[in-house]
């Protein structure tokens, strides 16, 4: 029979070599395509404003320069102090919001809790049913003064109920009964049960959570625009929109631009490069940072997949 | 003599009962600690999900600043009913904003589960494990970039003057350059673009995990029947992962009345030529709300959505349950 005849490939049931071919060439191109935009805005920073006006933006600057830099440069306080605050909610909103969450997590993992579906059910049903825009910043604002405050930047976002229950399926699955069983026999408190077994067995599931609280913190922008309007408590990623919308802004209350100014009134500010250089900065950190995380984002991604 | 069912019941009820009076009498004392530990999540939730939701209530009333705090007004103003409703619904916004949030997301949800799904089973069928990794990695850079920093990337696209659409590629096709940013027709197909393209890793990832996770004795068997590529994908793979694109699809479902604000405010740059293409209820409520301080009118949009998106949670829950129970929300 020709069919049981099959040749014996080196990998069991693998694609022939032409389709594979195909199949690598669509999707070197579509990394590519993925690539492309960060490459392009790098190149424009680093371009001469003149010849960006009259080429338009290149993916290989025409006229290598680092003006734009040099501009960015003379405002460093400002940029820095952004990246200070981005900092600052970040780690600190990501702390917070794990011990938070795992300390709400526990005692609906266990299964001798009697009222574990109440509290279940108080978490869940705000993923079911929000207050909407109005009230929640009516709360904020009126009734607990948090404007221009960092606070606000943090507290929206300590509790999110799917990672609550991502936490929760995790202590499910991955502490076993007889082991709480017996620590309690021993003697140990809750509090202590829950320090010294529970969470040093559940450190994948709180690493997986924590990058995902971290990069929610860091790529936030939606709080700021609502409650910040005080410039030194900008975030990087709200330095960046506004100076999108307006690079001038950068400019403005910046003592350096006044100081070129004053030395040569003829200078034009070079708003197209410094505006992509500005996301450079901004974007770095990012994109620095991510070769090292992705695996982890992508092993927590299927963790969560799984539903306890 | 065998003893009688009673004694045997009593031997058995006496434990029972025993542990049942530790239970009651030791209630707080054995629980007491987990209420300490979820103190501080209840506040956050009281503070951000349920005192908010009481203040919904403003929907229906009309807001008169008489009092010094906001609360006092809010407690004073008096009630209308359905006005605000009304005053919604009578105009054209309404409708507007609820096809655009509804049609897009139609359109968001298609494009993950298709490309989605072709990216994994792509993935799945490559030979070399290594470039199938590195790609997957590429591919989910966009996930991590936040909408501000998509919507630099997207202007040095559409810049109208010096974009590289307008200065590179259009003039390869011999078209005149376009002005992205006052040109609404565009938005319905450049959005999805940027939508999937951001999204795309995700979406793969998950489908990749289900599709890894199948048992390979199928395909052994499939092969050995002389089963081609394309049949096994057609009845072996997609059949296995379709209780994850079922629940995927309708847990998007489920949020079909909520958009991203950051695509549509950000990346459109929130111009207003653009807005009958791309305003939707967030971005409606947000313009309503922070912009023109029209109180009434915007909490009414936002409630209007919280209800109607309420009802299209519970929905698709009743539909996973039919289809698979164990993996229904509740």
């Amino acid at each position: 029979m020709a069919t049981v005849a099959v040749k014996r490939k080196k990998h069991f049931n693998e694609i022939a070599s032409f389709p594979n071919f195909l199949i690598n060439g669509f999707f070197c191109f579509y990394t590519i395509l993925c690539v492309l935009p960060l490459l392009l805005v790098i190149a424009v920073s680093f371009s001469d404003e003149n010849s960006v006006l009259v080429d338009g933006y290149k993916l290989w600057p025409e006229k290598f320069s680092t003006g734009a830099y040099d501009f960015l440069l003379s405002d460093w306080e400002s940029i820095v102090r952004s990246y200070g605050v981005s900092i600052l909610v970040t780690l600190g909103g990501t702390l917070i919001a794990l011990i938070t969450m795992a300390l709400y997590a526990y005692p609906i993992s266990r299964q001798d809790f009697p009222h574990r579906k109440v509290f279940s059910f108080i978490m869940f049903f705000t993923l079911l049913f929000n207050s909407g825009l109005v009230p929640f910043y009516l709360l904020y604002t009126q009734g607990l003064h948090l404007r221009d405050n960092l606070w606000v930047l943090m507290i929206p976002m300590f509790v999110q109920p799917f990672f609550v229950l991502l936490i929760r399926t995790f202590f499910t699955h991955s502490v076993p009964p007889a082991l709480l069983e017996s620590a309690k026999i021993d003697g140990a408190g809750e509090w202590r049960i829950f320090a010294q077994i529970v969470l040093p067995l559940s450190l994948p599931v709180l690493a997986t959570v924590g990058l995902f609280c971290t990069l929610n913190y860091w790529n936030d922008w939606f709080l700021s625009l609502l409650f910040i309007n005080d410039d030194t408590l900008y975030t990087i990623q709200f330095r960046m929109y506004q100076a999108l919308l307006d690079i001038t802004f950068l400019s403005a209350n910046s003592t350096a631009y006044s100081a070129i100014l004053a030395q040569n009134p003829d200078y034009q500010l070079p708003t197209e490069t410094v505006t992509m250089a500005m996301a450079v900065v901004g974007i770095g950190p990012i994109v620095f940072a991510y070769p090292f995380f992705q695996r982890f984002f992508i092993k927590g991604l299927t963790v969560g997949a799984i539903k306890g | 003599m065998p003893p009688t069912t009673e004694a045997v019941d009593a031997a058995l009820r006496k434990p029972v009962r025993k542990t049942r009076t530790k239970q009651n009498i030791g209630y707080w004392k054995r629980f007491g600690p987990f209420y300490i530990m979820m103190a501080p999540a209840l506040l956050v939730l009281l503070l951000n999900n349920y005192i908010p939701m009481i203040g919904s209530l403003i929907a229906f009333k009309q807001i008169e600043y008489t009092a010094d705090s906001f609360f006092q007004s809010f407690m004073h103003s008096k009630w209308v009913g359905l006005a605000n409703f009304d005053y919604l619904f009578s105009t054209t916004d309404a409708w507007t904003i609820t096809r655009n949030t509804l049609l897009y997301n139609a359109v968001f949800i298609f494009l993950n589960l298709v490309i989605g799904v072709t990216f994994a089973l792509l993935f799945n069928a490559m030979r070399n494990r290594r470039l199938a990794k590195l790609h997957q990695s590429v591919m989910f850079l966009p996930y991590f970039l936040s909408m501000i920093v998509i919507s630099y990337l997207v202007y040095a696209f559409l810049n109208p003057d010096i974009g590289i659409l307008n200065r590179v590629v259009l003039p390869w096709f011999g078209v005149e350059p376009i002005d992205w940013y006052s040109e609404p027709k565009w938005w319905p197909i450049i959005l999805p673009i940027i939508n999937t393209w951001k999204g795309i890793g995700y979406y793969a990832v998950i489908f990749l995990a289900a599709i890894i996770g199948i048992d390979q004795e199928y395909y052994e068997a499939a092969t050995i029947d002389g089963a081609s590529k394309w049949r096994q994908i057609r009845s072996i793979t997609l059949p296995l992962i379709r209780p994850v694109i079922i629940v995927l699809t309708l847990l998007q479902i489920g949020r079909i009345f909520y958009s991203d604000f950051g695509l549509f405010f950000q990346v459109t740059r929130n111009s207003g030529i653009l807005y009958d293409t791309t305003l939707v209820i967030d971005t409606y409520v947000y313009q309503g709300f922070i912009v023109s301080a029209d109180i009434g009118m915007s909490s009414a949009a936002g409630l209007y959505q919280a209800l109607v998106g309420f009802m299209l949670v519970l929905l698709s829950n009743l539909v996973i349950r039919r289809i698979s129970k164990d993996d229904a929300l509740f």
